[in-house]
């Protein structure tokens, strides 16, 4: 079976798959390919990703300018006291440090930094030159902290020791060293810790909002909206609620087995997802207060009240369109393409960056058959694919958002950029009139893969006066 | 008097926070987008190569493609040639690269990667083992991102793509253009303005169409546009080579390597930024061209300078902050000085040790009391610095913004990065139309400022 004449690259070819393929499996979790421009980032990234949000920490990138440059304020996680996260603070490494050291450079850093800003924690992040030169970031965040009396916790992010997930992994070590280090008391035992939600335009807000109203106490939002000592004492809620592939996953098996804190794992993006996040929370409560249930029903029943004729109201206007998704993590995909199906649409090619097998494995099965399956592509891949297929929208970041545009297509921004709630009931709406807003514009009447040439051609009539 | 020009203000931090630059191999990779057919390569771990297009892909809203050598562990410790080779096999067989612009970044200058050797190996390689496409060419750069800024990086790269691509060339009337880091729609000015005195100009690099392109009806793998490899190779033979910029230093200009190379005269120009250095690049073509400055560009300016008149009680007596790169400042200060904004504070993360020397050139018998400078700052620095003092208006890139905001003064966003505005790729700064469109923007940022503020709301103003 075709592959949409997206292989480009032999190395590759195992890394493409079409839905309804009997036996075949995708090879994934692989180095990215040299010189393919792979849409993935690095271990640092992966990193800076989940801890970023954590308002009330210090976030010091030991290494030279860039990497805390280009992680400068970029995502669009919010607080709702602090805002110490939305500086970016580096130890400017210059070459003198390369040279001889930037131990010393680091420690000045950290104590200056915490004296001025006062933060509850530091997180120092390790990157590929102060991973090389040897530099004991560990050995140094131990001799401030005793001195300082906060946690302040070194990030093994090297950039090149891995892709974005090994930075996820590194980042859970991190949270790891602060969880059951606070003090538990008057903790409910209806009680949960929010993982793996980032709060991106609030949505951590939005969730916490219906788990509240469920008669849940949230101890700690790991790490959306997250503060340093929640975090610490987060080993005293009753259940971790876990969203995402991987970023946090690896946190809440350490919880499990240090602490014996169950987790479930949920998603809170789409309709049936959403609700049943809320459902298995509340049927795993139910032996203690059965009302956890009728009132997860009730918020449900509310907000679908409300949301249901929008989306039919909105479906029978896509109806038939199609879409591509190309996101991060592949828990985002499975939620896509079921989002998709509420709008009568249809998803041709679906593919993320650090998808697992067996997230490939889910996403075969949920897929219509012939869809394409791609791990850690790249633009010409992805361009291919556009080509030869006629899609209405490609979901991804702003990595992707210019091939649709220059191709002529709607996009929609899924990524941790974006400024727009697309988590829970009200989420889905907005995801809604956001592929709507994008499919039905004027502008793709214009754009030369519509008509076929990039010369003039749509002029209105033009009047003639017959002399 | 030069202003005095200090590295730190008040506060003597050893951290760096909200820096004002980045990274030096950014700038490379801007400047080998303006070359034909060339794929930009980042010798380094993955993460760079996909910041960085990121960053660039959000001010100029275009496809940037960016190759890297995904150096992993096992590469960092054993060497990354065999990495390098794949990615350089891939971008010449898939993406059809007739150029790849190679940097290295800081993962790979510290384990001590040679280029040098690197390629040796490859040309042994694709001896034994043929590519199914024309060998591209390789231009490589070394891009410490511990040394500089990516200013450094930017000219770095021209200056390797000039000294490793000129050829011996019989004189051929053209003349080679280094306009430095400027706008797409600065680069198509350019081109006019040469066009109106019949010079055909060679810019170095020329990313007006890849940075800035038209709607497409499929993807190709690169982009159309730059500066042609055959441009690149006659660069010898061209009658001057101008360089744009007075900070960076000849061991990365392009011109000073043509002029000491080739016997290529070279000619450096302020940034044009506003009226008097737009005068100094329309003087010089008149030199080179043997022609007057055409009526429409003399009414041009003529309509600049109408423009100044009618702006001038709106600005006078307003005081403005400039900061970003070191040559982009000195220009805006300029142009600034010229209609009646006195600056009172540049900041820059540059550190050529130029600034307060072109500041002064260009505000000398206007300011009684010249800017203070800030060099090899950043953001932090900058807010130590205006503890006391504030200004009516702020004019550099995005990064600015949170601090205009606490202060709710005005920003006019100039430069790169913009990535809280749409259109940066297309803003003009340079010529004297440049200069009339900046002039129009900041004016009108004082006046709806002014409108906003005001309790009565006149609609008259």
């Amino acid at each position: 079976m075709g592959t949409g004449g997206i292989s480009v690259f032999a190395e590759r070819k195992n890394q493409i798959l079409v839905a309804g393929t009997a036996g075949e499996t995708i090879q994934c979790d692989r180095p990215s390919l040299a010189g393919a421009v792979s849409q993935r980032a690095c271990v640092f990234c992966g990193a800076r990703v989940v801890l970023y949000p954590i308002a009330d920490a210090l976030h010091l990138v030991h290494g030279p300018i860039g990497c805390a440059a280009y992680t400068w304020d970029i995502r669009g996680a919010l607080s709702s006291g602090p805002e110490l996260h939305r500086q970016s603070f580096s130890t400017d490494m210059r070459e003198r440090e390369v040279i001889f050291g930037g131990e010393k450079k680091l420690e000045q850093s950290l104590l200056e930094l915490i004296e001025k800003y006062q933060p509850k924690g530091a997180f120092v992040y390790s990157t590929c030159v102060a991973g090389v030169i040897g530099d004991d970031i560990d050995g140094i965040c131990r001799k401030v902290e005793k001195v300082v009396g906060i946690p302040v916790i070194a990030v093994q992010s090297e950039g090149f020791k891995g892709n974005k997930r090994a930075g996820y992994s590194a980042a859970c070590k991190a949270l790891d060293r602060l969880v059951g280090t606070g003090d538990t008391t008057g903790i409910s035992p209806l009680s949960i810790n929010i993982l793996g939600d980032f709060n991106l335009a609030g949505e951590i807000w939005l969730i916490r909002s219906y788990y509240e109203k469920m008669g849940l106490q949230v101890v700690a939002n790991v790490t959306g909206d997250g503060r340093i000592d929640d975090i610490r004492r987060s080993h005293g809620a009753a259940l971790n609620v876990v969203q995402c592939s991987g970023a946090t996953m690896e946190l809440a098996r350490y919880m499990k087995e240090q602490h014996n804190v169950p987790f479930l794992r949920v998603s809170y993006f789409g309709i049936e997802d959403m609700a049943e996040s809320l459902y298995s929370v509340a049927r795993h409560f139910q032996d203690v207060d059965w009302k956890v249930m009728e009132r997860a029903r009730q918020i449900v029943s509310q907000e679908l009240k409300d949301l249901v004729p929008e989306m039919k109201a909105l479906k029978k206007r896509l109806q038939g369109k199609t879409a591509a998704v190309y996101v991060g993590g592949a828990f985002k995909a499975f939620s896509l393409i079921k989002a998709f199906r509420h709008l009568g649409m249809r998803v041709t090619l679906v593919g993320s960056q650090t998808g697992t097998e067996e997230d490939y494995r889910e996403i075969q099965q949920v897929c219509d058959p012939g869809t394409v399956i791609v791990d850690d592509a790249n633009p010409l891949e992805l361009g291919a694919f556009l080509k030869d297929n006629d899609v209405d929208i490609l979901v991804g970041g702003v990595k992707e958002r210019p091939i649709a545009y220059k191709l002529g297509l709607g996009f929609c921004d899924h990524n941790h950029e974006r400024k727009l709630a697309l988590e829970g009931f009200l989420g889905m709406r907005n995801f809604a009139r956001e592929v709507a807003a994008t499919v039905e514009s004027p502008v793709w009447k214009f754009v030369p893969r519509r008509i076929g040439r990039t010369t003039a051609g749509t002029a209105l009539s033009t009047e003639r006066k017959e002399p | 008097m030069v202003p005095s020009e200090s590295t730190k203000p008040r506060q003597n931090w050893v951290s760096t926070a909200n820096p004002c630059h980045q990274c030096r191999p950014l700038g490379a990779m801007v400047a080998f987008q303006g070359i034909e057919g060339c794929v930009p390569f980042l010798h380094g771990s993955q993460g760079c190569a996909t910041y960085m297009r990121r960053y660039l892909i959000s001010h100029f809203r275009e496809p940037v493609d960016i190759a890297s050598s995904s150096v992993s562990e096992k590469e960092a410790v054993w060497g990354g040639g065999p990495a390098l080779r794949t990615g350089l096999r891939n971008v010449s067989e898939k993406y059809g690269a007739t150029l790849v612009g190679v940097a290295t970044t800081c993962l790979t200058e510290t384990t001590g990667e040679d280029l040098g050797m690197l390629l040796h190996e490859w040309r042994k390689e694709i001896a034994e083992n043929p590519l199914t496409v024309r060998e591209p060419k390789i231009v490589t750069t070394p891009c410490p991102s511990y040394d500089g800024t990516h200013m450094d990086g930017f000219h770095a790269a021209v200056r390797s793509l000039t000294e490793q691509c000129a050829q011996t060339t019989a004189p051929h009337g053209k003349v080679a253009v280094f306009p430095g880091f400027v706008s797409p729609a600065d680069l198509r000015h350019l081109r006019e303005i040469f066009a109106a005195f019949e010079l055909n100009p060679t810019l170095v690099p020329d990313y007006a169409d890849r940075l800035d392109g038209p709607a497409l009806a499929e993807a190709g793998s690169i982009t159309e546009g730059g500066t042609t490899a055959e441009e690149l190779a006659s660069l010898p033979g061209s009658t001057a080579a101008i360089q744009m910029g007075k900070t960076l230093t000849d061991s990365l200009s392009g011109a000073a390597y043509l002029e000491s190379q080739w016997q290529v005269p070279r000619r450096i120009l302020g940034l044009p930024i506003g009226l008097r250095e737009t005068d100094a690049l329309f003087a010089l073509l008149e030199e080179l061209s043997g022609r007057e400055t055409p009526r429409a560009w003399q009414a041009e300016r003529g309509r600049l300078i109408d423009g100044f008149v009618d702006a001038h009680k709106y600005l006078s007596g307003r005081t403005a902050v400039v900061f970003g790169d070191e040559d982009l400042a000195i220009g805006l200060v300029a142009f600034l000085t010229e209609i009646g904004l006195k600056t009172t504070l540049v900041v820059s993360g540059g550190k050529s040790g130029k600034l307060a020397q072109g500041v002064e050139r260009v505000t000398q018998s206007f300011l009684e009391n010249p800017p203070r400078i800030l060099s090899d700052a950043d953001f932090r620095d900058m807010e130590d610095c205006l503890e006391s003092q504030t200004a009516d208006l702020f004019i550099g890139h995005s990064k600015g913004y949170k601090l205009t905001r606490r202060r709710d003064v005005p920003l006019v966003r100039v430069g790169f990065p913009l990535h809280d505005r749409f259109g940066g790729q297309r803003i003009l700064h340079l010529g004297w139309r440049g200069a009339l469109s900046l002039l129009d923007t900041i004016v009108n940022a004082v006046l709806e400022k002014r409108q906003d503020d005001s309790p009565v709301g006149y609609s008259y103003l």
